[in-house]
């Protein structure tokens, strides 16, 4: 029989203002086991936690129960004052009495009530406890960022920086990501590549750091701190040993009609090619698609040319595998399509085009060497429309229920620039909001109002009409002055909504990471655990986690990489005791429970059992512990009630419920 | 509850619109091929119902002026679809007249050259019990 120690906090008034603690003590004393109860100011003060330590070793209690606030707040420090106390932490259990209780009561007794039937149950669970033990895992001294845009870049320079090795997977060529297609950034205008590749060298030539460009994460077992990786490495074409990075092949080529992915299509690139000029590696790939010696068999010129002999047609792709303790997902974003949003006439007409785009178009090395021009025919513009919020805040099936966030102030920057380069150019901006939360943000916009003369409409766009002249009727709404808006355009750049890179749900999936309704992938809390994924060793840096401009994502990819340093620096694991586990002789093998498993923690084993004297091999279940996260579900599910979970049994649950129902 | 606010119900309940969900972006407005019919523009048409300005609305010229060709229903970002806010303020215009608007004997006088076959049919499939 257990010895229980009841001890019922007051929180100040949060719980005493609804509940009589003084009588929830008076009617706990009587439960059977329970041989002290008390009540208190503050339990979780230092004063409180004292009550406890003196009350087990006066009382000899075996077991503890704590009414407060929920386990989430402060089960944890009641659990390490048991221990200081001499009892085995899993001993203590909580009523919550605040959250469950207190706070949704408004009548006395009915609060009181409650309280003590909660009491009652946390009780008769604390009768059925044992003691139980962590055990260890080992832990793996290496990390995978998966995403070699600024988010991954920096969470590896962050990791390698504190003696880690690293390795970053990137699916393109070149590591470098979005990022790389900037032309300028905000608020403070310094230019993307002048920032970023200094960033990309460092990452190449850090001796703790492994690229792995033009590859995919294609398999993910284990669990954290023994993560074991299959990463497919695509055949380039090209040996990076060899390849001096001249260029002469992608020179040669004859093969130069497919679009560039780097400038967003508006360009093209050879067969054989690097994604830019600075990319790294710079060692070229060939696109089997597009090469006529893949297609043909004929050709083949980029090997006569390559003084280094460096191609090698024969190269196929590369499975490598790798041990790692940490993952972090850094898979970033894309635009969305535009195909639902006809009005908008951007698939009618060349010179309505994307704020990316626009980015590519304003790059000294994009595809019109940096001047501002139609797409269309070369000609510069006078009159140009942005609009904000294209498929950014529609509840409609057609766009993202989410702001971008980071489209208020591009579009501004791109006006600003603009204007600044082209004082004749006439830049109008239709917006709905102009959302500029950040140091430095909302003085940037208004600069481009009061210093360069942008002219801001309150309003969205209805439509935009090609006209035969080619110039563009942009019709919209001026809600200010109640009118509506009838404007020529040379062209139009669509502010348009992100989302994340499509992959990303592949990749969770392989992670048994949580994503939302939008693919954004979810955190362990989302403010006090914001860089973590609900799956223990997976962490978040980016865009993947939600739409973030770069001075937040390389802030967040920081906080990854200290949350991968933390756990890679331990060099053991104590692994959550309150794992499910089978009982043999009830499993049948039949696999439901590792079919609702969200962890993959639950394998099957041919084992020999004694049942009753009769000895035979059967298929069991068996649960990796340091897998399992204890979520119970596999309990429920078993059909045969063969799957229990330590330190929530069903007898535990059962006993509750009776106390409850009593 | 005033004649007004029960009115302004009655347009939620008939159109099954929820003008909170609006945003005000004003793209029913910028989209709208009547616009300049209108003394009350579309996208005051929700503000309207959301402020329990019926009166207004029933008497306004915009009622009338509506061509129903559901281009604010269509782009509406936020599903709030302005278009049918006023199709429930005819309704409720027409329910106080008593009777159908339309009987299927006086569609042939009604016709003329100018007049949308889209119309029609949106008018058939509003008045017609």
């Amino acid at each position: 029989m257990q010895r229980i120690g009841v001890f019922v906090c007051h929180c100040g008034s949060n719980i005493a203002a609804t509940v009589d603690v003084k009588k929830v003590v008076e009617v706990i004393r009587s439960e059977p086991g329970v041989v002290h109860a008390e009540d208190y100011q503050y339990m979780c003060s230092e004063a409180g936690q004292e009550r406890i330590a003196i009350a087990v070793k006066e009382h000899k209690l075996t077991g503890i129960v704590v009414c407060s606030c929920s386990p989430r707040m402060h089960e944890t420090t009641f659990r390490k004052a048991a221990e200081r106390a001499g009892l085995n932490p899993y001993m203590v259990e909580i009523a919550n009495i605040r959250e469950h209780c207190s706070w949704i009561h408004k009548d006395i007794n009915e609060g009181t009530e409650k309280a003590v039937i909660l009491a009652r149950a946390a009780v008769a669970k604390v009768n059925l406890n044992t003691p139980l033990y962590p055990g260890e895992s080992r832990v793996t001294k290496r990390a995978l960022v998966i995403g070699g845009g600024i988010a991954g870049i920096q969470t590896a320079l962050d990791i390698a920086d504190a003696g880690y090795e690293v390795d970053i997977v990137e699916k393109t060529p070149s590591i470098g990501g979005i990022m790389s297609q900037l032309d300028k950034t905000f608020p403070t205008l310094d230019c993307s590549a002048c920032i970023l590749t200094p960033k990309m060298v460092d990452a190449a030539a850090h001796e703790k750091i492994k690229l792995y460009t033009y590859s995919e994460v294609e398999k993910v077992s284990g669990f954290v701190g023994d993560f074991t990786v299959d990463i497919r490495k695509k055949a380039r074409y090209v040996d990076a040993d060899k390849c001096t990075g001249c260029g002469l092949c992608q020179e040669k080529c004859p093969s130069k009609k497919t679009p560039s992915e780097f400038n967003r299509g508006l360009g093209n690139r050879s067969a054989i090619y690097t994604p830019f000029a600075q990319a790294i590696p710079n060692v070229p790939v060939i696109d089997t698609d597009a090469c006529i010696k893949f297609k043909t068999g004929k050709c083949g010129l980029c090997q006569k040319v390559c003084a280094a002999g460096a191609i090698d047609y024969t190269q196929k792709d590369e499975i490598v595998t790798e041990k790692y303790g940490a993952i972090v997902v850094a898979t970033g974003f894309d635009t969305i399509k535009l195909d639902n949003y006809d009005e908008y006439a951007y698939n009618q007409s060349k010179d309505v085009i994307t704020s990316l785009e626009l980015e590519r178009v304003m790059n000294a090395a994009g595809p019109t060497h940096g001047h501002l021009e139609r797409l269309s025919d070369g000609k510069a513009p006078k009159e140009i429309v942005f609009i904000q919020c294209v498929g950014s805040r529609c509840s409609d099936d057609r766009g993202k229920p989410y702001c971008s966030k980071i489209c208020c102030m591009y579009t501004a920057k791109h006006a600003m620039l603009i204007r600044d380069k082209y004082p004749d150019v006439n830049v109008t901006v239709f917006y709905i909001d102009v959302r500029t939360p950040g140091k430095n943000f909302d003085e940037f916009y208004r600069r481009a109002v009061e210093q360069y003369g942008v002219n801001y409409v309150k309003g969205q766009v209805g439509k935009v009409i090609p006209q035969p002249n080619g110039k563009l009727l942009v019709q919209g709404s001026d809600l200010l002055d109640n009118k509506q808006i009838l404007k020529e355009a040379d062209m139009v750049v669509l502010a348009t909504a992100i989302e994340p890179n499509k992959d990303v749900r592949k990749i969770a999936t392989m992670l048994t990471a949580s994503i939302d309704t939008n693919n954004f992938l979810t955190e362990a809390h989302a403010k006090l655990r914001p860089v973590e994924s609900p799956t223990a060793g997976i962490f978040l840096s980016g865009v993947c986690q939600g739409p973030k401009d770069i001075p937040e994502t390389v802030s967040q990819a920081g906080a990854a990489a200290i949350k991968v340093v933390g756990l890679l620096a331990k060099d053991k694991l104590m692994t959550n005791p309150c794992t499910a586990h089978a009982d043999e002789l009830l499993c049948n093998g039949c696999s439901t429970c590792a079919n609702v498993c969200p962890y993959g923690a639950i394998s099957y084993e041919d084992k020999q059992v004694n049942d009753h004297g009769i000895r035979e091999t059967r298929r069991i279940a068996v649960v990796n512990n340091a897998l399992c996260q204890g979520c119970g579900a596999c309990t429920v599910a078993c059909p045969s009630g063969a799957m229990d979970l330590q330190g929530f049994s069903n007898r535990q649950i059962l006993a509750e419920v009776d106390a409850i129902c009593r | 509850m005033t004649t007004e606010k029960k009115q302004a119900e009655l347009i939620r309940e008939i159109s099954g619109v929820e003008p909170l969900k609006c945003m005000k972006c004003g793209k029913c407005s910028a989209t709208c091929p009547a616009y300049n019919e209108m003394d009350i523009k579309p996208h005051q048409f929700v503000s309207y119902v959301a402020n329990e300005n019926i009166e207004a609305l029933v008497n306004s010229k915009s009622l009338w002026k509506c061509l129903s060709c559901f281009a604010c229903i269509e782009r509406c970002p936020r599903n709030v679809q302005p278009g049918k806010l006023i199709d429930a303020a005819r309704q409720i215009v027409l329910r106080q007249k008593g009777g159908d608007y339309l009987k299927d004997e006086e569609i042939p006088e009604l016709l003329d050259e100018e007049l949308p076959q889209q119309l029609l049919v949106s008018a058939y499939r509003r008045y017609k019990r």
